[in-house]
């Protein structure tokens, strides 16, 4: 079932693969047979084979390690026999233990369960060849978007079903405390890394020379996650850089000639944790992932998922990436194992390339039209005649694809259909009645339930709606910055505009991937993506918006208003707490009461997103860079202080919007 | 003073004795064919010539070619029946017939030998600029005795070293700026006289050498608007004395390579200094490049052998007032000297360190599994300071590119021989064949001393796999070494090109340099148009306590190409690039000449890079010497 996912007609969009559903040839053939099928993936072609076993030794003895325990030891004052067991007690926490039988367990389990969740999971076959090839050319780090637990289980699924080689992939230390499944999980490829390990140096040691050692020998490809963990929102989170600058090391320092990074886009129709994440966000702490916890999962399994989508991205040349950036000389003078900081450019340049992989991702992540229906439905809480709906959904689709989106949105099908499918599916967020769709939110406090929990009840739908209306923020974020700058400058004078373009930009660049330094570009594709759907004029000078702009502009501007509101709320919660030293893991919880106690006072209406965590420390982190708030550390606690006439002032600001 | 004399003559009896032991081993060389002098792979001129015969004759195009490598006689061409063939008498590859040689030369570079690029076959001398001569200098010169001509067939040879792109253009007839005047002084004097003529009329002078430089280093620089005059040594060739007690030589720095060995052989002594290019390079291009040579590990790289110089700088002579073997007095100014690449003065006269010939001398060879395991060996015979006089590893593609030059087989026997070794290694030992590497090793000294150190070196090689693979492998190892310039112009004779370089690198960056250069030239090949996946390979040819010199050949088949010379070039820049990047030097011992100049602020800081010139502008602020090398 091959579907066209671009108009060709189109030259502003990117030329893309067609999608295969991999599942069909599971619902034909057997699961067992699948299982147990001869697995002989193509390798590096660089493998040096005798190092695969020996790849626990190979990081034990290795020069990095061994001189970063002589430090320790000599440090610390211990024996260094102690602190090289202590090396090999966390290499062995961390390290997988990959098992070909415990793949084909997983290869036969899963294939049941993707079945029974998914109707298809559709994947461009030409990036899985691409990958092959890349596989055996270079040592390859696997970069997936995370959304779900789902990502990691269906990558090295995929892999298998294609006869690729089975990535090791980095997962957070959670997984470890569910017993079987850690164990599991380990000997299917998954290593364990903790959370948070800055100051310990032997750690970070051990880490990244486990995976500088599997990268260098082409052991296997490299899995992690840029966004560091599942985005709760649906939008791409900020890209962490440590594990991208650790693999992308070996290449500076010459130890293999190149090094490709994939960017991998996976999006699903309806994603598991939908509510959960909502919850999460309104803080009801995520439960701890156990074993039991797992199995009650099962339930899941008795819903419809829908479609999911994998898109292997085209290899990003470390090298190239590199080319005339960095100085990879800078690395002559000292001996390679011996930890160097890298240079400015270095750093730059892996900042850089998160950003651009992770917009990668973002570009290649197939969205449903259901997303666009959300968007309109969020808009309009008081909802909409399903006509009304179907037409401004057709009209938002053409945008959308003007814009370039990845829109799985078939020209034959209608639009009626197109728009039931996704209102069928999604029946636990929009509901259908009288011929009027709007978000299923409840209307009246059940019984016994205070006006607090209606609102957090509301909340749980709005997010959980707003999480698929991220997922097709990126397509719209620079024209949407654009349009509410456009109202708001002074003159329609390009200068003034881009002014009011970029103060936005630089408030929202935690929010949403903006690449650092690149505001002037973004401005330049947002005047050309509002040109090109004839919004706004631009000459020479000026700006401003055509005779037909009003709709879009207007569409636009709402997009981001539960931002700007949410971030306002923020400042003025700022603004008015009293405690001289605000500690930051409390910043949240009060922000949030206060924004709760907007809501039910009146004063907030419609603004449920102004409750949600991300957007409160994504704010706060604005702030932080704006400098309306300073980060003091008073031993291991860290406060805040804030000034507050640049937070009421930044306020004013983003009230004028 | 008894005893005095008692030494000398004894040391007397004792030289005597080395000269039969050495004539005796020279005989053996020409009775057994096979036999296990390093000489043997070289020319071998003509034993009865006099000692004071030169090899190097004014009109040097009389004996070598004018637009290749070496002697006109001697010649890779493939014969009526597509067979390899090395034409002429001089080489022990001479006359034979190597069968292999057109299979690999199809397969490696995808040349088909219908498609032949011949090179114009004589020299246009109407296509010679006009010399732009300084009348009253000339007519010094006259007055002063000193031979000159102006002939355009002897400017032309003296206008380029041996870089691709100067072959290049001589066979497809282009010729550049070629100097105006050729002068051949015959000592030390004579120089002095041209120097100061030079800087009287502000001529140009550019020192020459043997004229197998392949750095650029004698290219006329194009905006050279003065006349300039190529000062040949060649005619500066004798040795001036051999002092037995110091064992030191004095010699004038025009003599080539191979002269001063056969000279000093027949005294019983040699210098131990053998560049690849030995067979043409003079005493004084070493000194000028740095040259390093094959057997340093016993005898030491040119600034190891040298005692004392003599050179004619505009600002007068330079030269230590001693030959003391070491001194503290300040910076060493033979390290001004050395690498200067004829940019301060003319170098005419050295003192060399000198050794009794080795009594013995033994060839061999080690197969290893992988290049990884030869480099690791490498590394423990250098970490053991055990090194033969020699070893060389050679990568995979290099190995079989020797075997293509194996020459036809004489008996049935000898091939049952070849199939049961190639049996042995590939099957028994489960080596791969397009994984396993080969390392020469040569020893050199006493009998007994040789046989113990070859088993140290074996003994360590079987700790990483190696197993010893015969003399015959080692010595056809060193024979590439000396042909492999001849086989560019049969390349280039079918539409591929190529070229050597060199670096020297720390020993942890060795594995992870080769592979990175080589695998950057694959690809900047290919991204360059190149139809034909390069040949691109690789040794290490030099051990050191601290790092390794390795040793590159890359070649292409440059068919479809618009401007093979460009993509070349640019090749060549990026795989330098590459070298920089992984850790590699500049040079180890070709030099920077004006083809690597643009790294050389990089490769010695701005500092060090104005250090170097003001020196040039002390001792030559007018650019007398302005071949332009180095700064």
């Amino acid at each position: 079932m091959a579907s066209v996912l671009y108009s060709p007609r189109d030259p502003g969009l990117k030329k893309r693969d067609e999608l295969e559903d991999m599942l069909e040839e599971r619902r034909r053939s057997s699961d067992a047979r699948h299982a147990l099928r001869c697995y002989a993936p193509a390798v590096y072609k660089g493998l040096a084979p005798r190092e695969v076993s020996a790849l626990r030794g190979a990081v034990l003895q290795s020069d990095a390690l061994q001189h970063v325990i002589g430090q320790v030891s000599a440090e610390c004052g211990e024996r260094r026999e102690l602190v090289q067991e202590e090396a090999a007690h966390l290499l062995d926490e961390m390290a997988h233990r990959l098992r070909l039988g415990t793949v084909r367990f997983f290869a036969y389990v899963l294939s049941k369960v993707f079945k029974t969740l998914f109707r298809s999971v559709r994947v461009n076959e030409e990036g899985v060849q691409r990958l092959q090839q890349a596989i055996q050319d270079h040592p390859v780090v696997l970069l997936p978007s995370h959304r779900s637990y789902m990502d990691f289980l269906m990558m090295s699924y995929i892999l298998y079903t294609y006869d690729l080689a089975l990535p090791v992939i980095a997962a957070g230390m959670d997984f470890m405390s569910m017993k079987v499944v850690g164990e599991m999980l380990r000997m299917s490829g998954a290593f364990f890394i903790r959370r948070s390990f800055g100051g310990d140096k032997l750690y970070w040691a051990v880490f990244s020379e486990y995976v500088k050692t599997m990268l260098r020998t082409g052991y296997a490809p490299i899995e992690f996650f840029l966004e560091g963990t599942r985005s709760r929102t649906g939008k791409s989170l900020t890209p962490k850089t440590g594990l991208l600058n650790i693999v992308m090391e070996p290449f500076f320092k010459g130890e293999v000639f190149d090094i490709h990074l994939v960017p991998v886009s996976i999006s699903y129709d309806r994603i598991l944790e939908e509510s959960l994440y909502a919850r999460e966000l309104l803080g009801v702490p995520k439960p701890k992932e156990t074993t039991s916890g797992l199995l009650k999962a099962r339930q899941i399994l008795r819903e419809d998922y829908g479609v999911m989508h994998v898109y292997f991205g085209h290899p990003v040349s470390v090298r190239s990436l590199a080319q005339g950036r960095v100085k990879r000389s800078q690395y002559n003078l000292v001996p390679r194992h011996i930890p160097q900081r890298p240079c400015l450019a270095a750093q730059a340049l892996v900042g850089e390339a998160a950003f651009r992989l992770v917009r990668l991702q973002e570009q290649a992540m197939v969205l449903r039209p259901w997303t666009l229906v959300a968007t309109l439905l969020l808009q309009n809480p008081d909802g909409m005649d399903l006509p009304v709906l179907e037409e401004q959904a057709a009209w938002l689709r053409r945008l959308a694809l003007s814009f370039g989106a990845f829109l799985d949105w078939p020209d034959c099908k209608p639009c009626r259909e197109v728009v039931g499918a996704g209102l069928a599916l999604h029946k636990n967020l929009a509901r259908v009645s009288g011929g009027r769709v709007r978000l299923a939110v409840a209307e009246t406090p059940g019984v016994g339930q205070t006006a607090e929990e209606l609102a957090f009840d509301r909340a749980v739908g709005v997010l959980s709606c707003a999480s698929y209306r991220n997922q097709i923020l990126h397509v719209f974020i620079r024209p949407a910055l654009l349009s509410v700058a456009l109202r708001t400058a002074n003159s329609s004078r390009k200068d003034e505009v881009y002014t009011c373009f970029n103060f936005l930009w630089t408030v929202f660049s935690n929010e949403f991937i903006l690449c650092p330094g690149a505001s002037v570009q973004d401005f330049e594709e947002a005047c050309y993506l509002l040109g090109k759907c004839c919004a706004v004029q631009e000459s020479q000078q000026d700006i401003v918006m055509s005779e037909g702009g009003h709709a879009t502009l207007a569409f636009l501007r709402a997009l981001l208003d539960p931002f700007l509101q949410g971030y306002q709320v923020v400042c003025q919660y700022l603004c008015k707490e009293t405690e001289e030293n605000l500690r930051e893991n409390k910043f949240v919880p009060a922000a949030r009461n206060f924004a709760l106690q907007l809501i039910l006072a009146g004063v907030l209406t419609l603004c449920y997103e102004a409750l949600s965590s991300d957007l409160q420390k994504n704010a706060l982190a604005a702030l932080v860079q704006l400098e309306a708030v300073t980060k003091v550390k008073v031993g291991d606690q860290v406060t805040l202080k804030v000034n507050r006439r640049a937070a009421s002032s930044l306020e004013d600001m983003l009230g004028t919007f | 003073m008894a005893s005095n004399t008692d030494i000398s003559e004894r040391q007397r009896i004792a030289a005597r004795r080395l000269r039969v032991v050495a004539g005796h081993l020279q005989k053996c060389v020409q009775g057994e064919g096979a036999g296990v002098s390093a000489q043997a792979c070289k020319t071998e001129t003509p034993r009865s010539s006099p000692a004071k015969a030169t090899s190097v004759p004014k009109r040097r195009q009389d004996i070598m070619k004018w637009n290749g490598w070496g002697y006109s006689d001697s010649r890779f061409l493939f014969n009526k029946k597509g067979q390899g063939e090395f034409t002429g008498k001089r080489y022990r590859l001479s006359g034979m017939i190597l069968p292999s040689l057109k299979d690999w030369f199809e397969a490696t570079f995808g040349t088909s030998l219908q498609h032949k690029t011949p090179a114009t076959p004589t020299l246009n001398v109407s296509a010679v600029p006009p010399p732009n001569l300084v009348e009253p200098f000339v007519e010094e010169l006259k007055v002063a005795g000193v031979a000159a001509s102006h002939d355009p067939e002897g400017r032309v040879f003296r206008s380029h070293g041996h870089c691709l792109h100067e072959i290049f253009a001589l066979r497809e007839g282009r010729i550049g700026r070629v100097p105006d005047l050729v002068v051949w002084p015959n000592c030390h004097n004579d120089v002095v006289k041209i120097v100061e003529l030079a800087c009287k009329y502000n001529v140009c002078l550019m020192p020459y050498g043997g004229g197998t430089s392949v750095s650029s280093a004698l290219e006329c620089p194009l905006e050279e608007t003065r006349s300039v005059v190529s000062l040949d040594t060649s005619q500066m060739n004798r040795i001036l004395w051999i002092d037995e007690k110091n064992l030191t030589v004095h010699v004038e720095a025009g003599i080539i390579g191979q002269d001063l060995e056969r000279q000093l052989n027949e005294s019983g002594y040699c210098t131990g200094h053998e560049p690849d290019s030995m067979e043409f390079s003079s005493l004084g291009g070493w000194v000028a490049t740095r040259a390093s040579g094959m057997k340093k590990n016993i005898y030491g790289n040119i600034e190891d052998l040298v005692v004392h110089i003599k050179m004619v700088t505009p600002r007068g002579v330079i030269e230590k007032s001693c030959q003391g073997p070491r001194m503290s007095t300040g910076p060493d100014i033979h390290h001004f000297i050395m690498g200067s690449e004829g940019t301060l003065g003319v170098v005419t006269e050295v003192t060399m360190k000198i050794r009794p010939l080795p009594e013995y001398q033994k060839y061999g060879s080690i197969v290893f599994p992988n290049f990884q395991q030869g480099v690791s060996c490498l590394r423990e015979v250098a970490r053991q300071r055990c090194a033969p006089a020699s070893i060389r590893l050679m990568d995979n593609e290099q190995f079989q590119f020797g075997h293509a030059l194996k020459p036809q087989v004489s008996s049935i026997f000898t091939s049952f021989l070849d199939g049961l070794k190639k049996f042995y290694i590939t099957k028994f030992k489960g080596f791969e064949p397009h994984h396993l590497c080969v390392a020469t090793l040569l020893f050199e000294g006493d009998r007994e001393k040789v046989l113990q150190h070859e088993k140290q070196v074996y003994d360590i090689a079987a700790k990483f796999g190696g197993l010893a693979a015969g003399e015959d492998n080692g010595q056809r190892g060193y024979m590439l070494t000396f042909v492999i310039a001849y086989l560019r112009d049969l390349g280039m004779d079918y539409y591929v090109i190529g070229e050597s370089f060199e670096t020297s690198v720390p020993w942890d960056r060795v594995l992870d340099l080769c592979r990175n250069v080589k695998e950057r030239i694959v690809r900047e090949c290919k991204e360059r148009g190149v139809q034909f996946p390069p040949f691109s390979t690789c040794r290490v040819t030099q051990t050191y306590d601290a790092g390794a010199c390795v040793y590159f050949y890359f070649a292409f088949n440059y068919r479809g190409l618009a401007d093979p010379l460009h993509v070349y070039e640019r090749v060549e820049h990026e795989a330098r690039e590459e070298i920089l990047a992984n850790g590699g030097s500049l040079s180890h011992h070709h030099g920077v000449g004006k083809l690597r100049k643009e790294w050389m602020r990089e490769a010695v800081s701005t500092v060090g890079l104005g250090m170097l010139q003001s020196v040039k502008e002390y001792v030559d602020p007018n650019n007398i010497f302005g071949n332009r090398n180095l700064l």
